[in-house]
């Protein structure tokens, strides 16, 4: 397993990455943390011609909040999301994710930049960003724009990223504090991809659910927002009829490939099967 | 006697002998990276061989086109079956009697088979050359399921052995037929089942997996054009018998090849066979002069270089309504792949399978095995366990449970009715084994009661009625395994390889200052053995084990053996170093005399050398008998102290276990988790407990992979699915359970130091433990078999059938 | 050979400075094994999943065979064959290793005591738990863990000050 030659570049700024992906389009890719796109080139799945190294563009680092949003820079590693005391009081949500992505060593190395961006079903950020209704800033040879998640994503490994475009920062508004938050993720071992996993945010007030948002992993070709079982739990107490209408709707827009994982039926049901253990866990986690 | 002298036990201590937990030799330079490995030998001028693959999993092959890859610079050859068939080695024999294409001979027969063979410059180059080499393909139909190996139309896959009707192992009674193997009494075993109260028949299935070590099988091929020598190492768990068939294919007489097994990365069955990569790495030295380095990747590793089980076993047993077996019926349906390559001692195409009455004294019994071909990967290697041994256990084991349930018996007690007596040994099986010792309820019993068995059927009988008034979602399943192993292969009368006999061998030279080098015919994997072969010596003769070097994997310096495999080390070569220590300590008695003037039969050993009977005080050390040996031996003796040992063993050796395992079943998601299990081994005499138990750890873990869900899969066009790390299932420190261990103690009688070998037992007895833990958790349901592996979609889709999804 | 500019890389490996041009598409774990003959890491599995080949890297741990090697430039690396003391001896996770039996083939111990040893500089008195976490991405298919778990723990007691009591099992 040997991936294929290339030309190796690492820029030190934005501007520079985008010129040089732009010149080279389809032939450029851009190298986050590498263990997508190193194992496909190993198996030469993948042969870019020439790889764009950030890890020397400093500008692609850091947490911070902004205004009402927690701004993450790309190039920042599913270790630091880990480590980091912002998130962990404002979104811990991303704490807990980020701990059943691969394992220690992938995660000190793997991006959030990275995990967002390459269009990989089996990625557990893309639908915990589209819970959280984060955006993408996007910088491209025509300058900055923002994409939100929920639209991002078209088919595996497509997403609305031009060749010639980098993410280089998620931004994710903050939920209020005392918001209830579960991912819940079913895999083989540690260091799978989901069988099935449900991110779920939600705000209670006075025991009924004010606000809901969920999303699901690795059941169907893009990360799934579950626009409609999100309607179906908000202003309800999370009864029994309530839960199970939620998540036969959740069900209902699965489209999950028959894998090793297990067949299409049994991954479908384990996303309703994580989506209810994330709301109970959410709703005992949330105040009010 | 003053206070300096040491006592008996200080000096038994200082020896670090039998019964010891001895630290780890070998642990020096492991844990500090200087392990030497094949992939870490490096040589001036050495290149790099890789193979170019077929997509196809059956394929005629039309045509190879090199000339790209040969442009490419850097690039020395490509080889194809054409220019090995100029060196008759298109083909080689397996090891069960088949032959095998080395490079596609106008076909392939599964995926990922090796088509070309491309040396280049370095291992980068090679890669870049194999994307060049143009292969043509025209596909044929695909046989994946052995089931339909024999339908009338099915494919034919081996068009070379057209009209062939007789194999190495009888006749051929259709053209994907390999063999049939019968064993036992069939009319009397007919007349048990008309008999019997009760009956039971289940198809169960044992499906293909892979021992996948961490080190893939490599080698590096040295031909010296000058001297013509040749120097292969190799990941070979058996060298001696890798230059011997060197020799005969090539034609290089023995002693012009040299066949080094440096350290191995793990074996565990993977590194016994011969492959197209050691064969293609030789002739490619030898056409282009210069060493030749091979280095399988993971995909190739689980996808060609020998799979294990994929057994079909349709098991019958008869009995009395009180529980007591009266009859047992086998049928196997064997899927071999696309070439016979199983790992066996050539007589016995189904290994030792016929171990599969276990435990129990079945009165008679018959078994029949027929192997067929498929479009798949070749081999039938013992995965960690001897030979067709696990597929044995698993079958009668869990066919025992399902008997079990029928009667409505506990499985502890049918198994405690109906085990071999601790009178009946030797005992004679109904299938013609002679096991040598063992006391099965004594294990039992220790079993049940360390684990609670009681309490843990009473607790499972409230979760089973919590469950059904709904209160819980989780199940619980007790999965009892008593297995008993055949290892330590093999007596001449019965066992060989290619002709070459299971003998093993010991050479212990005491040098005249009392140190010690041994070598032996075995090759360590990861057993340790530099540790424990030194402590038997140390017990023996006296010598502490810190003093002893062992050296194995050499040809040129060790004596012949048959390797490591089979859990055959310590049967055999432990046999053969106790017996050569003790010409060392015969010989060291005599000299002893001489030098204190007494009759040799006046002498007693203890603990480090030899004494007067009754007057202790006069005695000599071995380290003092070591220099008198060379310098001052009783006159008409030869100088010198050293032996060496060939053994060739009367009978085979019965490890045997009790397993206990206690799992907790998530019936919505189909996980499992193994709250708690037992291993209790029966390994006879303990060489070092330390490194038993590592071994029983590792074992266990390999048992939980296979019954959880490590499989190498197939697609209907034949495509094999998830050949790496991210699917095949090795858990990691997360998944592992934790283990509790124990032991008995039952010598082998015929044994020197009546030891059994213990390093497969908890392969072979934990994968039953795990099956029957999820099939008894489901048993309340109404489940009587649920096929492995038990991973957890599987599990959820038996909970789904039986109705506990509502 | 290749038109492909080569490219400088200039690292410390084990306290010493080395700088080679190389391929970009060379993969860290053959620079170091076939550059600098450091041949304690190894390579299992070549997808990221066994961590044989485990570094450390600028205080992290990182799987050597799932990165350039033109990545690393600048780096500090620490392989197995700078762990043991400065006298020779070995240090407290290789002897924990050896006392608790915490290896058999010794194929995984490389990557295995790097990965132990970054995780005991951030955690160095982890639980049971959190060790076995801190190891998920290693494999070893010889010792079934459980007497790795404990020669962890025998370091990070020997590294407080502390005795181990437990024996390997």
């Amino acid at each position: 397993m040997i991936p294929g030659e290339f030309t190796y570049h690492r820029p030190s700024t934005v501007a520079e990455a985008v010129a040089i992906l732009a010149s080279h389009g389809d032939e450029a890719r851009p190298l986050a943390g590498g263990h997508s796109i190193i194992p496909m080139m190993k198996l030469r799945m993948a042969a870019p011609e020439h790889l764009i190294d950030l890890s020397g563009v400093a500008d692609l680092k850091g947490i911070r909040e902004e205004g009402g949003a927690i701004v993450i820079g790309a190039m920042t590693t599913q270790h630091e999301l880990i480590a980091s005391d912002l998130l962990a009081s404002k979104l811990p949500i991303i704490r807990e994710t980020s701990l059943l992505i691969a394992d220690p060593q992938i995660r000190y190395l793997g991006t959030i930049g990275g995990n967002v961006a390459n269009g990989d079903p089996g990625n557990d950020m893309p639908a915990l960003m589209q819970c959280l209704n984060a955006s993408y800033k996007v910088v491209g040879p025509n300058g900055e724009r923002e994409i939100a998640a929920r639209d991002f994503y078209e088919a595996a490994y497509f997403t609305a990223l031009a060749p010639e475009e980098l993410v280089t920062a998620v931004v994710i508004p903050v939920p209020p504090a005392g918001h209830g938050f579960a991912y819940e993720k079913l895999k083989r071992k540690v260091g799978d991809y989901a069988t099935a996993a449900a991110a779920v945010v939600l705000t209670m007030s006075g025991g009924s659910v004010s606000s809901c948002s969920v999303a699901l992993t690795n059941v169907g070709d893009t990360p799934l927002y579950a626009a409609e079982a999100c309607d179906i739990l908000t202003g309800s107490t999370l009864d029994a009829d309530t839960v199970n209408r939620a998540v036969a709707a959740a069900e209902a827009i699965t489209r999950p490939a028959s894998d090793g994982r297990g067949p299409a039926e049994y991954r479908t049901k384990m996303a309703g099967v994580m989506l209810r253990r994330a709301l109970a866990r959410a709703a005992e986690r949330a105040n009010g | 006697m003053n206070d300096m002298t040491p006592t008996r036990e200080q000096r038994e201590a200082a020896l670090e002998g039998m019964g010891c937990k001895r630290k780890r030799v070998e642990d020096v330079r492991f844990t500090q990276g200087k392990g030497n490995y094949v992939d870490d030998l490096k040589l001036p001028g050495m290149l790099f061989g890789d193979f170019v693959r077929s997509p196809y999993a059956h394929a005629k092959v039309t045509k190879i086109d090199a000339s790209k890859a040969l442009e490419l610079p850097g690039v020395i050859a490509v080889l194809t079956a054409e220019d090995l068939k100029g060196v008759n080695l298109a083909w080689m024999p397996t090891l069960a009697g088949d032959v095998q294409m080395v490079l596609a001979d106008g076909k392939v027969l599964y995926q990922n088979q090796e088509v070309a063979f491309v040396i280049a410059e370095d291992r980068y180059i090679a890669d870049d050359a194999i994307q060049l080499v143009e292969v043509e393909y025209e596909e044929l139909p695909v046989l994946v399921d052995p089931f339909k190996s024999m339908d009338p139309d099915a494919p034919v896959l081996r068009p070379d052995l057209e009209g062939k009707t007789e194999g190495a192992h009888g006749p051929r009674k259709h053209h994907n037929h390999i063999f049939t193997w019968e064993v036992g009494d069939a009319e009397e075993t007919d007349r048990a089942f008309k008999d019997a109260d009760v009956t039971i028949k289940e198809l169960i299935s044992y499906h293909r997996t892979h021992p996948s070590p961490l080190e893939t099988c490599q080698c590096v091929a040295s031909m010296d054009k000058v001297t013509g020598e040749l120097t292969v190492w190799g990941t070979f768990q058996a060298p001696h018998v890798i230059r011997t068939v060197a020799s005969l294919l090539s034609t290089i007489p023995e002693h012009k090849i040299h066949v080094i097994a440096p350290d191995i990365g793990g074996g565990f069955g993977n590194k016994v066979g011969a492959y197209p990569g050691y064969i293609c790495s030789i002739v490619a030295s030898i056409v282009t002069g210069r060493p030749v380095k091979w280095v399988e990747d993971r995909m190739e590793n689980l996808s060609t270089t020998s799979f294990a089980r994929d057994y079909h076993m349709t098991a019958e047993i008869a009995a009395k309504n009180d529980g007591t077996v009266t009859g047992l019926k086998v049928h196997v349906l064997a899927d071999h792949g696309g070439f016979d390559a199983c790992a066996d001692p050539s007589k016995w195409p189904a290994g030792f399978f016929n171990i599969v009455t276990g435990s129990y004294d079945f009165p008679t019994a018959h078994l029949a095995v027929d192997g067929v071909y498929t479009n798949k990967a070749p081999g039938g290697v013992a995965y960690r366990c001897s030979f067709r041994v696990t597929e044995a256990a698993y079958c009668i084991e869990r066919a025992m449970d399902i008997l079990a349930q029928k009667l409505g018996m506990d499985p502890a007690d049918l198994r405690m009715k109906n085990f071999v007596k601790p009178e009946q040994f030797p005992y004679h099986s109904a299938l013609g084994w002679e096991y040598d010792s063992g006391d099965y309820h004594t294990a039992m019993q220790k079993a049940m009661d360390t684990i609670g068995y009681r309490q843990l059927r009473e607790e499972q009988k409230a979760k089973q009625e919590a469950f059904k008034r709904g209160e819980t979602r989780e199940i619980m399943g007790i999965g009892i395994s008593f297995f008993t192993e055949i290892v330590g292969a093999g007596p001449s009368k019965n066992c060989d390889i290619l002709g070459v006999a299971m003998f093993d061998s010991a050479e212990i030279r005491v040098h005249p200052t009392g140190s010690v080098i041994s070598r032996m015919g075995t090759k360590s994997q990861g057993q340790g053995h530099e540790t424990t072969w030194a402590q038997i010596i140390a017990t023996e003769i006296g010598i502490p084990a810190a003093d002893i070097m062992v050296e194995e994997g050499n040809t040129d310096t060790a004596p012949y053996g048959l390797g490591t495999y089979g859990s055959r080390s310590t049967p055999v070569a432990g046999a053969a170093i106790a017996l050569a220590a003790r010409k060392i300590r015969n010989k060291a008695q005599m000299i002893a005399a001489h030098m204190l003037e007494v009759s040799e039969y006046d002498l007693e050993w203890d603990v480090d050398g030899f004494q007067v009977k009754g007057n202790p005080e006069l005695r000599k050390s071995m380290k003092e008998i070591a220099w008198a040996a060379y310098n001052a031996p009783p006159p008409g003796m030869e100088p010198g102290l050293e032996a060496v040992s060939y053994y060739d063993p009367p009978n085979m050796t019965y490890p045997f276990g009790a397993y206990f395992c206690v799992m907790d079943i998530d019936v919505d998601t189909g996980v499992s988790k193994i709250r708690r299990f037992y291993a209790l081994d029966d390994c006879g005499t303990r060489i070092n407990p330390m490194i038993i138990e590592g071994q029983v750890h590792g074992g266990l873990t390999e048992g939980f992979a296979i019954a959880m869900g490590q499989e190498i899969r197939y697609d209907e066009m034949g495509n094999v699915m998830g050949a790496s790390f991210m699917d095949f299932f090795l858990p990691t420190a997360v998944e592992t359970p934790h283990w509790e261990t124990d032991y008995t103690v039952t010598p082998s009688p015929h044994h020197p130091i009546g030891a059994k070998g213990v390093g497969e037992s908890p392969n072979v007895g934990s994968v039953p433990a795990f099956s029957n833990a999820v099939n008894d958790a489901f048993g309340f349901l109404g489940n009587t078999h649920i096929q492995m592996p038990h991973d957890a979609w599987r599990v959820w889709q038996a909970a789904k059938d039986l109705g506990a999804h509502g | 050979m290749s038109d492909i500019e080569q490219v400088p890389v200039t690292l410390t490996v084990n306290g010493k400075k080395v700088q080679r041009f190389v391929e970009p598409r060379t993969l860290l774990i053959h620079f170091l094994r076939e550059e600098l003959n450091l041949t304690g890491p190894h390579i299992g599995c070549e997808t990221s999943h066994c961590g044989v080949c485990t570094v450390e890297l600028n205080g992290m741990s990182v799987k050597s065979c799932t990165m350039f090697a033109a990545q690393a430039n600048g780096a500090e690396i620490t392989t197995i064959e700078g762990m043991a003391n400065e006298d020779g001896t070995l240090s407290a996770l290789q002897e924990g290793f050896r006392q608790m039996h915490g290896l058999q083939c010794g194929f995984c111990t490389p990557g295995m005591i790097m990965r132990a040893h970054v995780l005991l500089k951030e955690n160095p008195d982890p639980t049971e738990q959190e060790i076995r976490m801190g190891i998920s991405g290693n494999l070893c298919r010889c010792t079934g863990y459980q007497n790795i778990v404990k020669a962890i723990q025998y370091a990070a007691a020997k590294l407080q000050g502390r005795d181990f009591q437990e024996a390997a099992e």
